[in-house]
């Protein structure tokens, strides 16, 4: 009984000291808004999550939702390239010693070059805002899944080999159910990066969302703002993490 | 010509820089219908020439040919049970059991695949257990999967692969009579090969056994056949004086290749063949 309060009292002393440290900050940080001030200016947003008001001026969840249905399409673009193409690398020594190199000097580009690269080719912010999403978080699903193709156990080879399996059944009864956890994994990863990315390619094509909003209202000096979407951001990230956890905990537990 | 030959075979294996000869001029005979059992100690290549024969393994010289065929790649009529089990653990026991029906006769409908997969299962007793996964199964239960699968696709050639050395002593007694039933009951009587470290477990299921040298460069000793009755007993084994003897003929056989592996590294100290022969006894 005093474990379970005990567990439920410690997060909720992390959250204090975090609100302690932000009041404090507040106080001698002129411009910045102290916890209290956030929500009295934030609180019309949260309390009426749906609310449209006008192009930016929209309820919290409305905005996180634009902001994930952007993530939801940039993150499927990703991973349907990544992962059959963590596939065909995994499976092919010539491929992967082809590519490792291209891969290797693309996956720690910052979003923020990617963007204006996109705006470049696609002369519109939505598709440019996709293109970077994609670009940005395929690697995590790519590497892993050439690991999780790489490790899968001999004895399973074998099998397909000894079964005399073709080569549809050896990849879709063998090869894909064993490296199912490591390509999760990697999708894991690769939302969490599409989720960071999202903001910065909102900020800079000012389109609607999260990202966009926090943008504005540092632009109109409502730094309250700008608070609550940071703390919007994170808690989405979160839940968005946590689910993506409990699929491949499933997937792992087979 | 027998339906197994193997001729010459040679195998090394480079690691770290030193080249292993693992197995060296290895020569097998099975004819067909025969229970071959290859019995050696751990470390003498035993595995390796079981991947040989699958065709899991290429030789680096020498021939393994099978009703007359050189072999390349696995047979599409032979059937392997592995020391580890193989079992595929995202499928149920019937999945694992159907795959390789499916693999082996893809014409057949599916229905008439499941019904062949369940049959097998409930021969080696897993009537109740059809639906669970390998994770679910203990040793025993995981390896009468692996033979019922092994068994479901009508195989004419049998590779067991120390199928019962990971199990305990009850379970693999067991397991031994589910083979036993298995091989009496595939009407056509299916060819085997089995490599074991077990003795008795040699006796009890083979025509012939094949006692293998001490590695490295592994080569196989004379066939000692084995003609006993069937059904053969554990119990029939320890006593019958043919049993014994051919007991104590392998035994010498081994011991014999241990003295020769010794006179080649010019050890003087002469060691009693009888005490060898113990020493070896134990070893399996």
């Amino acid at each position: 009984m005093g474990d379970r309060i005990v567990r439920f009292l410690l997060p909720v002393v992390g959250v204090a000291f975090l609100l302690f440290i932000w009041a404090a900050l507040s106080a001698n940080v002129p411009d910045l808004p102290s916890p209290m001030k956030t929500w009295e200016e934030s609180k019309v947003y949260i309390l009426q999550p749906l609310e449209k008001r006008g192009e930016m001026d929209q309820g919290i969840v409305r905005l996180a939702a634009y902001s994930l249905f952007r993530v939801a399409k940039g993150f499927l673009l990703g991973i349907a390239i990544a992962t059959p193409l963590g596939f065909v690398l995994g499976l092919s020594k010539v491929f992967n010693r082809m590519f490792d190199p291209v891969i290797q000097v693309l996956r720690p580009i910052s979003p923020l070059a990617w963007l204006p690269l996109g705006l470049i080719i696609f002369q519109k912010s939505e598709p440019a805002a996709l293109f970077t999403i994609a670009l940005c978080s395929m690697w995590p699903t790519v590497l892993n899944t050439i690991a999780g193709v790489r490790t899968i156990p001999q004895e399973y080879r074998n099998v397909a080999k000894v079964l005399r399996l073709s080569r549809v059944q050896t990849f879709t009864k063998v090869l894909l159910p064993a490296t199912l956890p490591h390509v999760f994994t990697g999708y894991r990863l690769s939302l969490g990066i599409a989720w960071l990315v999202i903001v910065a390619s909102e900020m800079l094509t000012g389109t609607p969302g999260v990202g966009g909003f926090l943008w504005q209202e540092y632009n109109s000096l409502i730094y309250a703002h700008i608070l609550l979407c940071i703390l919007t951001i994170g808690v989405v990230g979160f839940l968005l993490d946590r689910m993506m956890g409990f699929v491949e905990m499933r997937l792992r537990s087979i | 010509m027998a339906f197994v030959e193997v001729r010459n075979v040679s195998k090394s294996f480079a690691s770290a820089g030193k080249v292993r000869e693992v197995l060296s001029g290895v020569h097998l005979t099975v004819e067909e219908g025969e229970f071959v059992s290859i019995v050696g100690s751990t470390g003498s290549g035993k595995s390796t020439l079981m991947a040989i024969l699958a065709g899991l393994q290429i030789p680096d010289s020498g021939t393994v040919t099978v009703g007359g065929k050189t072999v390349r790649g696995i047979h599409p009529d032979a059937a392997v049970v592995f020391q580890n089990y193989s079992l595929l653990p995202w499928f149920s026991a019937l999945e694992n059991v159907r795959l390789a029906i499916q693999a082996a006769f893809p014409d057949w409908p599916r229905t008439r695949q499941v019904d062949q997969a369940k049959r097998y299962l409930e021969t080696v007793g897993l009537g109740k257990a059809l639906q669970k996964r390998p994770g679910q199964l203990s040793g025993g239960m995981r390896q009468r999967v692996a033979i019922a699968r092994a068994f479901a696709t009508e195989p004419r050639l049998l590779f067991l692969d120390e199928p019962f050395s990971a199990l305990d002593a009850l379970t693999r007694s067991n397991l031994q009579q589910v083979l036993v039933k298995m091989c009496s009951e595939s009407g056509k009587s299916a060819t085997a090969v089995m490599i074991t470290n077990n003795l008795d477990e040699a006796l009890l299921l083979s025509d012939q056994i094949v006692p293998m040298t001490k590695g490295p460069r592994s080569k196989l000793g004379t066939p000692i056949p084995v003609k006993l009755p069937r059904p053969r007993t554990d119990a029939q084994l320890l006593h019958d004086p043919l049993a014994v003897r051919i007991r104590a003929q392998v035994v010498e056989r081994l011991a014999e290749f241990v003295h020769e592996g010794q006179r080649e590294a010019r050890k003087s100290v002469e060691v009693p063949k009888v005490a060898q022969s113990k020493a070896i006894e134990e070893q399996l």
